[in-house]
């Protein structure tokens, strides 16, 4: 039978992993995700969970998704599977519409009865006419085959059923030719201290594997060639991770312990988890009584001359922006992570959004310039991480980095950077020669104040919140000082242009139009560019990662274009940011506020849209 | 001395190296005035040099202190003082830091960071000055004016029961509890200097009068003809003794206290209690701290000091103990121990 079976050679395919929020599908996909990683390939992951822990079993609310795109030329986790995996009828009836035509759907058969398929809400008893499914289904027994195999374990039913996850695995693993021990491996780390966890797993993950081999004759198999990437060492990370460890870079390039106060809140905590790990680095990252507490503790530890970095979501910033402009005003080094996520509000918690532009460039009181960036991409988190970080210390100013649920939770291959990668980080200390005549606000030559250590003898000040004297750093109330204050601390921000890279062209560069996106649309926005590149459209690109500061060249580099396309997940943030900063520029929008990321021929659709509309 | 932070040694320093150059602006009369120079006193007397002492502080007329000093001194924001100076702590221990704070900036728009700095007994030395008002917004009651107070957002009295800040410290489990006036300036220097010594967060109420808006709201125990019956200075075991004459003392009366003159009514020396600053349990020192100055005398000096783990020590053990035991030099370290492979 094997012989006859189907053998698609793809560039690169998707799989989407979706159940009860309880069922493991972040699990299962996680490993899948590695697994592949493990073999080479290119991975984009986008883990798509529910906000409550625990919605009722079976419900439309408490269908968890995780899907990974992976192969060669992977930017993105792909608008649409090949495989869907759904362990019950809601799974199913909530992403049904992720699965592209004539691709595969898993389902657990033995959920699929008259009371599954009531609390989906189906009307009907044919939920794969009901859902216009047009696609291959593979009805798996997956929760009898999962009891079957281990009826000899002596295991409760609860805990049987715990394991059917792993049985998906096992199937999806086989029809993707990946070898059996690599899934092992992982579940073998995972469940290290309790055996008889792992004995059931493997006894399902195998259970799994051998089924989909049995059945073999009826289902396309896809082999994914690997992608040719640079070579190095590489690792799996998610953009949580890889701000974690860019924070840790800097930390080390700059001579200056890290800090982290922090509170929790989704999509961000992945960050205090991972830098609270690290005690083995030496560094301290605590967990505060609020998001207010989380960012003074770090500006508190700032003050003691750490890397000081706090953590947080739209709803939290919010809540930090008075100690925001504590940082501003008695210029110290700070790092703020926005995760952001849909709102305002509570908002969609688990979902993505570029919605807190606004937000973090203009959300305090009084005139308090600082600097934001934004990452583009799991991989690009580690980069914008360390360059907050180097930027803050190195300006003695707040950074805000954005980054955002997408690419905070996905996952992508990431070549481990090599000693010397990256730079030295020089904090503006006091020079020695001016040790005697110090005053805590004077400023080297490019107006950014000094950072005296607590410990120092000879150096003893105080800073705060109140406005300070030019020269002296005393309390002012003088209007003239205090205009001469504003406009310093705006040119300390403003001058940081220079220290960071420009603009950079891509695509048809010599189009008359251009489309621009800021931190996670990048992947998105590539792939567009270059379908219609490839259909013969003229379109150029490029993408902004430092917001405030913009690049020196922003100006002269979009004044070129006729038509400027900013594509965002808001409405119009950037686009309206940027027309205050250029006015001439003629900006059209592409937008999307759905908690959700771009759709590549969301973004090809409304160039062509854009496109059609400026000829007339 | 089993850590290093609290260095307490023998060194001349005098109160005016802890001082800066800049003239105290507090109204004349203020309580705040007393408070600063015994803080400075008792800043020379403890010998950590001023490049070792930090000084932060929130928002409000006594959050105004650190400008005078000549130390690591942060004037923050409303409310977020003991936060600020958590992680300061948090981030170097070696570092002694006072924080000072109002009853306005404590216990209501920072009430959430002083029960958790409580709790956690960060090494900090707490300066709580109570004036039961807000003075540099103007007058308004705070939350610790009593119920029926008259300002001027409450000009029909107010209609709430004010906190107690011990009730409010053993609630949050403090290790370290104590209460001044600003016109008992020993007392202020002795609470000052064990609330250094201390090792964990340690909370001095100063009664303090807020002359312009508040004038006289500690007086019926403050007043010179008042203060011997209407306060008791509480030492560690020693007996707890006050009057004019010093013949009252304070005696157990079924679960409760009770004031009683030594020689009158069967009580003799015997029955009077010693106070016990260390007891783990803190049921005595909640009733000594709630005594009023009406049946029974207010309590100043050390009403509680006892020992626990320092956070910021639990901290850096926790940094100690997991780099022993990982044995990672660097991130490169971390990022190889995890799944990795090889593209050629």
């Amino acid at each position: 039978m094997a012989e006859k079976a189907k053998v698609q050679f793809r560039q690169s395919i998707v799989v989407r992993f979706s159940g009860d929020s309880g069922d493991g599908m972040q699990l299962a996909g996680n490993i899948f995700s590695n697994v592949s990683a493990g073999l080479g390939d290119r991975i984009s992951t986008f883990p798509d969970y529910p906000a409550e822990v625990r919605a009722p079993q079976g419900s439309l609310g408490g269908v968890s998704g995780f899907q990974v795109h992976i192969g060669h030329g992977v930017h993105t986790p792909g608008d649409e599977c090949d495989v869907l995996v759904a362990m019950n009828p809601a799974a199913l009836k909530q992403n049904a519409r992720f699965l592209r035509k004539g691709g595969a759907a898993i389902v657990d058969i033995d959920t699929f009865t008259q009371a599954g398929l009531d609390k989906a809400l189906y009307t009907t008893d044919d939920p794969y006419e009901e859902l216009n499914l047009k696609a291959q289904v593979i009805e798996a027994p997956i929760t009898t085959m999962v009891k079957e195999a281990l009826k000899d374990t002596g295991m409760d039913l609860k805990s049987q059923l715990k394991c059917r996850n792993m049985f998906a695995l096992g199937l999806v693993c086989w029809l993707f030719n990946r070898p059996m021990e690599a899934p092992l491996k992982f579940l073998k780390a995972k469940f290290a201290e309790k055996p008889d966890v792992y004995a059931a797993n493997e006894l399902v993950v195998k259970g799994g594997y051998n089924y989909g081999h049995n059945i073999h004759a009826t289902v396309s198999t896809y082999r994914i060639q690997s992608d040719d990437v640079r070579p190095g060492t590489y690792t799996d990370v998610s953009g949580n991770k890889a701000t974690a460890w860019g924070l840790i870079m800097a930390s080390e390039m700059s001579g200056r312990p890290l800090f982290l106060g922090s509170y929790p809140i989704t999509p961000a905590t992945d960050i205090l988890h991972e830098l609270a790990k690290r005690r083995d680095l030496g560094v301290k990252a605590i967990q505060m009584e609020d998001e207010i507490g989380g960012i003074c503790s770090a500006i508190g530890a700032s003050f003691a001359g750490h890397l000081a970095v706090t953590t947080t979501s739209g709803p939290g910033l919010a809540l930090k922006s008075e100690a925001l402009g504590l940082a501003v005003m008695a210029e110290l080094p700070l790092v703020l992570v926005d995760v952001q996520r849909g709102g305002p509000s509570t908002g969609l918690p688990t979902k993505t959004e570029q919605t807190d532009l606004n937000q973090a460039l203009y959300g305090r009181s009084g005139e308090s310039p600082l600097v934001v960036l934004a990452a583009a991409s799991p991989t690009d988190c580690f980069k914008m991480a360390f360059q907050a970080a180097r930027i803050a210390i190195e300006h003695m100013t707040p950074v805000i980095l954005l980054t955002d649920a997408f690419i905070a939770n996905g996952s992508s291959a990431w070549r481990i950077p090599e000693e010397g990668e990256y730079p030295a980080i020089k904090p503006n200390y006091v020079p020695a020669s001016l040790k005697e005549s110090w005053t805590p606000f004077m400023r080297n030559a490019l107006g950014i104040r000094y950072w005296a250590i607590p410990g120092t003898p000879g150096l003893e000040h105080v800073v705060g919140g109140l406005e300070k004297d030019y020269n002296q750093g005393v309390i002012s109330n003088d209007p003239i000082n205090h205009a001469h204050m504003v406009e310093t601390r705006r040119m300390k921000v403003a001058n940081i242009a220079n220290y960071i890279p420009e603009l950079k062209l891509k695509g048809d560069t010599g189009a008359d139009t251009i489309i621009l996106g800021w931190g996670s649309t990048y992947g998105h926005i590539l792939d567009a560019v270059t379908r219609l590149n490839d259909e013969g459209i003229r379109i150029a690109m490029t993408h902004i990662r430092y917001i405030n500061p913009l690049p020196k060249n922003t100006a002269e580099l979009l004044s070129r274009f006729k038509t400027v396309i900013v594509a965002e997940l808001n409405n119009g943030q950037l686009a309206n940011y940027l027309q205050s900063k250029i006015p001439n520029l003629n900006i059209c929008h592409i937008n999307k506020v759905q908690g959700q990321p771009f759709l590549v021929q969301e973004i090809v659709d409304g160039v062509k849209n854009i496109m059609m509309e400026e000829e007339f | 001395m089993e850590q290093n932070n609290n260095n307490i040694q023998e060194k001349a320093y005098k109160p005016l190296d802890y001082k800066n150059d800049q003239p105290v602006r507090w109204c004349p009369g203020c309580g705040d005035h007393a408070v600063l120079n015994v803080l400075l006193k008792s800043m020379s007397h403890l010998g950590i040099p001023p490049e070792k002492t930090a000084v932060i502080s929130g928002i409000g007329c006594s959050s105004r202190l650190p400008y005078y000093t000549h130390t690591y001194a942060f004037h923050t924001i409303h409310g977020r003082g003991g936060a600020v100076a958590t992680g300061f702590k948090t981030a170097n221990p070696e570092m002694t830091v006072w924080q000072v704070s109002g009853d306005g900036d404590c216990l209501a728009i920072g009430g959430n960071h002083f029960i958790h700095e409580v709790r956690r007994n960060i090494n900090v030395n707490l300066l709580l000055l109570n004036n039961r008002i807000y003075g540099l917004t103007k007058g308004q009651f705070s939350p610790t004016s009593a119920r029926g107070f008259k300002s001027k957002s409450s000009p029909y009295g107010t209609v709430e029961d004010p906190f107690i800040p011990a009730e409010l410290t053993f609630g949050a489990r403090g290790t370290f509890f104590a209460r001044s006036l600003d016109v008992e300036l020993n007392i202020s220097q002795e609470v000052m200097m064990e609330a250094a010594k201390h090792k964990g967060c340690s909370v001095v109420e100063i009664l303090q009068n807020c002359m312009i808006f508040n004038n006289g709201i500690h007086s019926y125990i403050t007043d010179r003809e008042n203060r011997p019956d209407r306060t008791i200075h509480l030492v560690h075991g020693e007996k707890m003794i006050f009057g004019k004459d010093m013949n009252r003392g304070i005696v157990q009366d079924g679960f409760g206290l009770k004031a009683v003159t030594i020689g009158e009514d069967g009580y003799t020396i015997d029955d009077v209690l010693v106070h016990d600053a260390h007891c783990e349990s803190s049921f005595v020192h909640q009733m000594l701290a709630m005594m009023d100055g009406t049946d029974l005398p207010v309590a100043l000096g050390v009403i509680r000091a006892v020992d626990a783990p320092t956070y910021e020590t639990a901290v850096a053990e926790q940094v100690e103990e997991a780099k022993a035991k990982h044995g990672f030099t660097c991130l490169h370290d971390v990022i190889m121990s995890g799944d990795t492979w090889q593209v050629e």
